[in-house]
């Protein structure tokens, strides 16, 4: 069964699981099977258009997917995929903005 | 081979005793030897930064004799600050950070230059401060200004050796467009300010830094030399809890705005517009919240007249361990939806969290359920520690 690991800043979302397992033939209908397993995800992965957003970046083991097929990439069975966030901290991280945590109060 | 090309040419620098010494353990690798040392004394990097990544980057930097360092901050240093941005010392709160980190510079390699920018890196500034220099080094801590150096360094056509830290995760990369994809090749769109859930997920292991920052010093230098496998095309991903680095595959687009074949930025923007957000907190508002709130003061006065009233503290357990008001009620701000049958809407709530941002969620949840006796208090408990009772600690 494929897998998606689930970065820091998304962990919120999954119940603190840092690596989900998931069905699906497509990137596409994984990221669905994702969400449909912890709908916190949605609002952070897909936009009010229902198409994933821009920033967020999906790689199949270690291939952005965006230069395979995209959303249409087949996963082979036990296939690994990741999200890598967009992560803004290193100065003073406390306050770090981050693609899902901007701006810290 | 990559190798940055310095304005001084590396073989008219002379290398003393002194400094033939102090560098003996470089000058005997056939990979580094006289050459090599000549070309990092001829060197010149500019670290974006002296905090948590900054640290680490100069502090090696320096000892391995890059000979000009430019700081850019406009910080001083805090206390909160030695967790992890060790090249500053208790000694040197409330100093300036470029200060601060000059001084410890020189001390660990007299024989380098420092030079120090006190200012926001801004596009006002941007290009004319990079410019001197070999190498950018990205140790910022927000978007608007990572996508500012990304672009300093295309349009400029210097390498991006960035690092970014969360938690307990790194991501180290070199970016730079002649040979390889760019920052925005990776990420074409800051993400939306709005995507807050919650202020409990920051902090950083004090460490993290360290590892990352360290990363960065050695492809800086690796650029410096011309040795190994620059990470260009690469994003290493450190997990410090899982104790893994793997690294993913990055590629240029050739949709890039600014490295692409048909680029449309082809000057610095306006990064704070472009990403939504601040570059920076000196004088940022903390929030832009307009919910109904209240201030510490007001609420003291309120305590004071024994007015009935709740309290709920929406942050997290181990922030309510660290200080809270004896009056709150803890209800974590991803809690509260469940709890809002316990609360009674005829009597008047005031809810607080560290600084005001998520309680200004919590209020809106709540008016929004029909409780319409709320409010925020203005800068949280924080405030509450500053101005009423200030034996409280700060976090």
């Amino acid at each position: 069964m494929p897998t998606i690991r689930i970065p820091t800043p998304l962990r919120p979302f999954t119940g603190g699981a840092t690596e989900v397992a998931i069905t699906g033939a497509t990137v596409a209908d994984a990221m669905h099977d994702l969400t449909a397993q912890h709908p916190q995800l949605q609002q952070h992965l897909y936009g009010a258009d229902g198409e994933l957003r821009a920033f967020v970046n999906i790689f199949l083991e270690s291939e952005d997917v965006r230069h395979l097929q995209g959303i249409a990439t087949p996963l082979p069975a036990g296939a690994r995929l990741r999200i890598v966030p967009s992560v803004a901290g290193g100065k003073r991280s406390q306050r770090a903005a981050t693609q899902l945590a901007a701006g810290c109060c | 081979m990559i190798r940055i090309s310095s304005a001084v040419d590396p073989a008219t620098l002379v290398l003393s005793n002194e400094e033939i010494r102090r560098y003996s353990r470089h000058l005997i690798m056939p990979e580094v030897t006289l050459t090599g040392q000549q070309r990092l004394k001829a060197a010149s990097v500019l670290c974006i930064g002296t905090g948590g990544l900054g640290s680490p980057v100069a502090l090696y930097l320096a000892a391995a004799g890059v000979g000009r360092i430019g700081l850019v901050d406009y910080d001083v240093v805090e206390s909160h600050n030695l967790q992890r941005q060790v090249i500053h010392g208790t000694a040197q709160i409330g100093v300036l950070k470029v200060e601060s980190a000059r001084q410890r510079l020189l001390d660990l390699n007299p024989d380098i230059e420092v030079i120090t920018h006190n200012e926001i890196f801004s596009s006002a500034n941007a290009m004319q401060l990079a410019q001197p220099y070999d190498i950018l080094i990205d140790g910022t801590d927000n978007f608007p200004t990572r996508y500012l150096v990304n672009d300093v360094c295309v349009l400029l056509d210097k390498p991006n050796v960035y690092g970014s830290i969360f938690r307990f995760e790194g991501q180290v990369s070199v970016f730079w467009a002649k040979h390889g994809p760019c920052y925005r090749c990776l990420f074409p769109a800051p993400p939306p300010p709005g995507l807050v859930p919650s202020c409990a997920e920051g902090g950083v292991l004090g460490v993290l830094p360290g590892t990352v920052g360290t990363l960065q010093a050695s492809e800086a230098i690796k650029l410096i030399l011309g040795i190994g496998e620059p990470l260009l095309g690469r994003l290493l991903l450190y997990d410090a809890l899982a104790m893994t680095m793997e690294e993913v595959k990055l590629r240029k687009n050739p949709d890039c705005v600014i490295c692409g074949p048909h680029p449309t930025v082809t000057a610095l923007i306006d990064y704070e517009q472009f990403c939504g957000m601040p570059a920076h907190d000196q004088g940022a508002a903390q929030t832009t919240s307009s919910v109904p709130e209240l201030t510490v003061q007001e609420l003291k006065a309120m305590l004071d007249a024994h007015r009935p009233l709740h309290i709920i503290d929406v942050r997290e357990p181990h922030e309510w361990q660290i200080v809270r008001l004896e009056q709150a009620k803890l209800i974590p701000l991803g809690d509260l939806q469940a709890h809002l049958s316990e609360l009674d809407s005829t009597a008047d709530h005031v809810v607080l969290c560290r600084s005001g941002a998520r309680s200004a969620k919590a209020v809106e949840l709540l008016l929004a359920s029909g409780i319409k006796r709320v409010k925020n208090l203005k800068g949280g408990i924080l405030a509450w520690a500053r101005e009423v009772d200030t034996t409280l600690p700060l976090y």
